[in-house]
């Protein structure tokens, strides 16, 4: 059953890959292509570009860096004329490029070296999200929580929970985007306009809130997961 | 055997080489004014423009003659600098001018020329001379006159004293000379055609100059000059030529100066016979106590004698001297294969001659091996030396000797008139004896000797038969009062001796403890700075005067780097010498040859590893110039200013050496404790991947299963080793700046304790948190790799079924966090130790694998949080407790604009 879902959502999805390192595209093109996916291939930013165009893949994973461009300049023209998804790959301890990339218009990240599991969960989310992204949808559920967006109301199990505006607003955009990563800037400028885009407590805040209500550990959270320096995961637990 | 001999000798070679860098010198040389030196020159420098060369005008005065003036057409002229000097405006030739445009010839007139005062030099010889040095070729142009050593001759042939003179060295320096000749006959003429410049005062003196008699007398000397520089230059060529021949041996001539008048005359004497002799010659002073008596115009006198030898190219040679001079100049002349002395003639003095040493004369019966020529003084110039000009002084010196004199002697004579009645008469002598003897000791001879007459007269006066007369009677009394004068001389000689001894000694005793102060400032000085600032304060305080150290600065420029009294001003003159002292490494400023016009004297520091700068002495406006003692003790400062430096340097270098080794220890064990952990998961992850691709159909699902997980464990700890090599780097160059969020501590324990659970195999880990914890702001990627790195630590130390504890504790300022295992522990005396970067690398190979770096960037990032790590006990007095402290500030309150859901969908429904 699981399998036969898979392979719907898989289907006919292109993947561009963009690294320059030979043994790094070698093993996503077996991994990815186990999972059911056409991978193309590019060893450097500019024939990345152009093959982004040529081929219109469904999401292209880009490292960020590469010999020729800059992969933030990569990025960034490609977002010139694509609303393609993007997840890019960047080393540890470079939150700061994380963000940038995000911001110009990825719309994941996964840092190196990172697990196949991790990077096929990205691409899932991202290439789910888009197919899922129904405006008619009324109904977000993860585990048992249960989120109806036309009538502003949450349950967890049987129990409506008492949110307010702004949790709610928080919440909701975190769930819309379940699997994938907002930045802290996104949320801030969604939720309480550009002008306290700075204002990362108030996330703290409103999140420790959330978790509290929701009932989410913060050792272990369930619901929301946090990315230091970067920003919010909602986490889909799939039934 | 003859191409030993036929060789040429290594010094002229080198005299040569040297030469050869700089520029040439050519000397138009004229016996009088008016032989058309000017003239020949220009023509000179017309054929050289002609063959190509690039000639200029530095400085010619053509004094308004058409045919000169047409000659300088072509020419190119470089404008004169404009100084002006007490309101009017000087033309002198600009140096910096001519080295920056550089031709290869410069045209400077009148060689002999004085500049006019605030010039660089005081001599435009030595503008020629720094032409020359910079490459330039130099035509110029020399009357005889001019020349020093000629000086004294030329004013008796011709009554006119020459002001501006040349040292005769420099003549040596010239290449060519050519000398520009025109009878005396053909002179006069031109003279009264008016085709003579001469100076607008045309006095008697003048006219007397320009006598017939004269000029001959001029014109001789000059051809002399010009004949015995093409001697010198032929054997000079036959020398870097190896021609053989007869040289002359390396023979010596030395001359002794005093403070006497004639010793200008005796340098100028000495340095003519040197030069005639073609041989080297020393000037000598021997200071003796008698030079701390001296006035101050005879310290000058000796001070000049000795400054002009040096001009005239005399090697200096100062000795100190008690007694026995003599014997001193005899030994230092054989020592130094001196074979000729030359000495002024003593002056005439009365009797005292008898009994003080006769230098003179006991040199000439001493003189073994060396002639010794006596020169004359001349009769004007004795007189000066009669003239104390200090009489109150001396006068004061001599009142007070009176009044030893007729005090003792009258104190004996009341004493005697009392002793009168015990004792026998030819006692009373002794009394006074006793008066002499003291006087003796307290004044010296003279006052002695009037003493001791005037204890005869009373003694004859009060005690002998007939009473209070003065007439002699018996013999006894004439024995008397020779005993009496006899005894005066012997103790009066031998105290006065010994008082000069005990002065002299006492000065140089001061001299030594100020140079012995300095020694004991300076070692007690670490820095440069100390060094150089201790310096500037003993120099000013030796040598009662202002100092100042200067060093080149990062930009090449000189600057103040210590003075004292503190002032970092300098005039601009001042600036200039010191520039040219640090460039040239000579003396320059106050009362030296170079801008003797400064305030300040700049004297070069220079150690074995090339000068480093200059140390600058102002003294009081009214001083005069350094005597050779002043001048040796400041020397003598500079250098030991230097050698102090000197040591401080080495000491930086000795321990920047160090530090290199240290870094070098560090370097070689970093890099085998990297090596080891980079290699031991490689090891590994090799070994499993080639024995997966190897033997792959002999292995079950299981084996497999187990080393790919091998590979993958180990491949997670070399990124883990990669991580903490990366922070390393991150800490080391002190530019870790945490970024710092409002942040959720148990949010970052829990990605903690997750990340390192993959690790712990079947360890457990605990983790309390206090509830009431709020929010902090740290950087939570730090801390997150902090708690990492001690769990991960905890989990390598404690047994495989080990607890390990995360405990947290809310203070008001601050939170605790405490991470406790249950392991081995850490003995009380490592527990700071495991914070140091060595610590585990020093621990070397056998231990668990990883590296020490871990803990070391766990302080590191938590210091650059302003906060504390240490290692403790564990909780029940086993294991280990590492305990990491946090500033806690307040977090900003948040505008409450929020309202319920609830309400909100009540009021938009």
């Amino acid at each position: 059953m699981a399998e036969r879902k898979e392979a719907d959502v898989s289907d006919q999805a292109r993947v561009l890959i963009i690294d320059d390192e030979p043994q790094i595209r070698k093993f996503l093109r077996i991994s990815l292509g186990a999972q059911g996916y056409e991978v193309i291939e590019a060893e450097n930013g500019q024939s990345g570009i152009e093959k982004c165009a040529l081929e219109a893949p469904h999401l292209v994973i880009l490292d960020l860096g590469l010999p020729d461009l800059d992969g933030q300049e990569v990025l960034a023209k490609i977002r010139e004329w694509s609303e393609v998804p993007i997840i890019v790959l960047s080393v540890r301890a470079n939150e700061e490029e994380k963000v940038n990339a995000l911001d110009r218009g990825a719309n994941d990240y996964v840092t190196k070296p990172f697990g196949i599991a991790e990077l096929i969960a990205r691409v899932r989310a991202i290439l789910r999200g888009r197919k899922s992204d129904d405006p008619t949808s009324s109904e977000i559920v993860s585990g048992d929580l249960k989120i109806d967006l036309a009538a502003h109301r949450i349950f967890k199990g049987d129990n409506e929970l008492k949110l307010t505006k702004k949790e709610f607003a928080l919440l909701t955009l975190l769930a819309r985007n379940a699997g994938r990563i907002v930045t802290h800037q996104q949320i801030l400028r969604e939720i309480w306009g550009p002008a306290q885009e700075s204002e990362t407590h108030y996330l703290r805040i409103y999140i420790g809130h959330l978790r509290q209500k929701l009932g989410d550990d913060p050792l272990n959270p369930t619901y929301i997961e946090n990315e230091p320096g970067v920003g919010y995961r909602f986490l889909r637990i799939e039934e | 055997m003859t191409d030993e001999e036929d060789r040429p000798s290594p010094e002229a070679l080198l005299e040569q080489t040297r030469r050869d860098d700089r520029g040439k010198l050519k000397i138009f040389l004229g016996a009088y004014p008016g032989v058309g030196k000017t003239y020949a020159m220009l023509q000179a420098a017309q054929e050289r423009r002609k063959e190509g060369r690039d000639v200029i005008v530095g400085i010619v005065e053509t004094h308004g003659r058409v045919e000169t003036e047409n000659l300088l057409r072509g020419l190119e002229a470089l404008p004169r600098k404009r100084l002006l000097h007490r309101g009017r405006v000087f033309g002198e030739m600009d140096i910096d001018a001519i080295i920056w445009r550089k031709p290869e010839i410069a045209l400077v007139d009148e060689l002999a020329h004085t500049n006019v005062t605030g010039s660089r030099h005081e001599k435009r010889y030595q503008d020629i001379d720094e032409l020359l040095d910079a490459g330039i070729d130099v035509y110029t142009t020399l009357n005889i006159q001019h020349l020093e050593s000629l000086n004294d001759i030329v004013a008796r042939i011709s009554r006119v004293r020459v002001r501006e003179t040349l040292p005769d060295s420099f003549l040596e320096k010239a290449n060519e000379i050519e000398l520009i000749d025109l009878p005396p006959d053909d002179l006069l003429q031109r003279l009264r055609d008016g085709k003579v410049y001469v100076i607008d005062q045309v006095g008697r003196a003048l006219r007397h100059f320009f006598s017939k008699g004269n000029l001959t007398a001029l014109r001789e000397l000059a051809m002399r000059i010009a004949a015995e520089r093409i001697d010198a230059q032929m054997l000079e060529y036959m020398r870097t030529h190896a021609v053989s021949g007869p040289w002359p041996t390396q023979d010596r001539l030395m001359v002794c100066l005093n403070e006497s008048p004639v010793a200008k005359k005796l340098v100028r004497t000495a340095k003519r016979m040197a030069e005639r002799q073609r041989v080297p010659w020393i000037a000598l002073h021997v200071e003796t106590p008698r030079d701390d008596r001296m006035s101050n115009a005879e310290k000058d006198d000796i001070a000049e004698a000795l400054r002009l030898a040096e001009q005239l190219g005399a090697e200096i040679v100062t000795l100190q001297a008690e007694a026995h001079l003599a014997k001193e100049i005899s030994a230092l002349a054989s020592k130094r294969n001196v074979t000729r002395l030359l000495i002024g003639r003593p002056r005439r003095r009365r009797w005292s001659g008898l009994l003080r040493e006769n230098v003179a004369r006991r040199l000439l019966e001493n003189a073994e091996g060396f002639d010794v020529t006596v020169i004359a003084a001349d009769a004007d110039e004795k007189k000066r030396s009669l003239i104390s000009d200090n009489p109150f002084e001396r006068g004061s010196w001599r009142s007070r000797s009176f009044s030893w004199v007729f005090g003792s002697v009258t104190t004996a004579t009341v004493a005697a008139l009392f002793a009168d009645r015990y004792v026998p008469l030819g006692n009373l002598s002794l009394i006074y004896l006793l008066a002499v003897l003291l006087t003796a000791i307290r004044c010296g001879m003279w006052p002695s000797i009037a003493a001791s007459f005037l204890a005869f007269i009373s003694y004859n006066f009060f005690f002998t038969v007939p009473y209070y007369t003065l007439s002699v009677f018996h013999q006894e009394q004439l024995i008397t009062i020779v005993f009496f004068l006899i005894v005066s001389v012997i103790v009066g000689n031998l105290a006065g001796r010994l008082r000069l001894q005990v002065d002299a000694m006492k000065t140089s005793g001061k001299r030594t403890a100020n140079l012995y102060d300095f020694s004991r400032k300076i070692a007690a000085a670490v820095s440069l700075d100390d060094v150089l600032w201790a310096a500037v304060h003993h120099v000013a305080a030796t040598l009662d005067c202002q100092s100042m150290v200067l060093q080149p600065g990062t930009n090449g420029s000189l600057e103040i780097t210590a003075a004292y009294p503190p002032d970092d001003q300098l005039g601009l003159k001042d600036w200039g010498a010191a520039e040219w002292a640090w460039e040239h490494s000579k003396p320059a400023g106050w009362r030296s040859e170079t801008l003797p016009t400064a305030e300040w004297l700049f004297m070069p520091m220079n150690t074995q590893q090339g000068p480093f700068g200059v140390v600058g002495v102002r003294f009081k406006a009214d001083a005069r110039a350094l005597g050779p003692s002043q001048r040796r003790l400041l020397e003598a400062l500079v250098d030991q200013v230097a050698v102090a430096v000197e040591r401080t340097r080495l000491a930086t270098d000795i321990e920047e050496a160090r530090l290199l080794t240290e870094t070098e220890q560090l370097r070689a064990a970093l890099l085998s404790s990297i090596s080891h952990d980079l290699r031991t998961p490689l090891v590994s992850i090799i070994g499993s991947a080639t024995t997966l691709t190897s033997y792959d159909d002999l292995m079950g699902s299981e084996d497999r299963q187990q080393l790919t997980q091998t590979i993958l464990e180990e491949s997670e700890r070399l990124n883990r080793f990669v991580q903490n090599l990366l922070d390393m780097t991150r800490l080391g160059y002190g530019a870790l700046q945490p970024k710092k969020e409002w942040s959720d501590l148990a949010e970052i324990i829990g990605r903690a304790v997750k990340h390192a659970g993959k690790f712990a195999g079947m360890r457990s880990v605990e983790v309390q948190i206090s509830p009431d914890l709020a929010p902090i702001h740290v950087d939570p990627v730090l801390i997150e790799q902090v708690l990492f790195n001690i769990l991960d630590n905890a989990v390598k130390h404690t047994a495989s079924d080990g607890v390990i504890t995360i405990r947290t504790k809310t203070g008001s300022d601050r939170v605790v966090i405490e991470i406790s295992d249950d392991g081995v522990g850490i003995p009380v005396e490592a527990r700071e130790a495991v914070f140091d970067v060595f610590y585990r690398v020093r621990a070397g190979d056998s231990q668990v694998a990883g590296t020490g770096l871990g803990l070391s960037i766990c302080r590191g990032f938590i210091e650059a949080h302003g906060g504390q790590i240490v290692a403790l006990d564990g909780p029940q007095g086993q294991g280990t407790t590492i305990a990491i402290t946090l500033p806690i500030t307040v977090m900003p309150s948040v505008a409450e604009d929020d309202e319920d859901l609830q309400d909100g969908r009540a009021e938009g429904s």
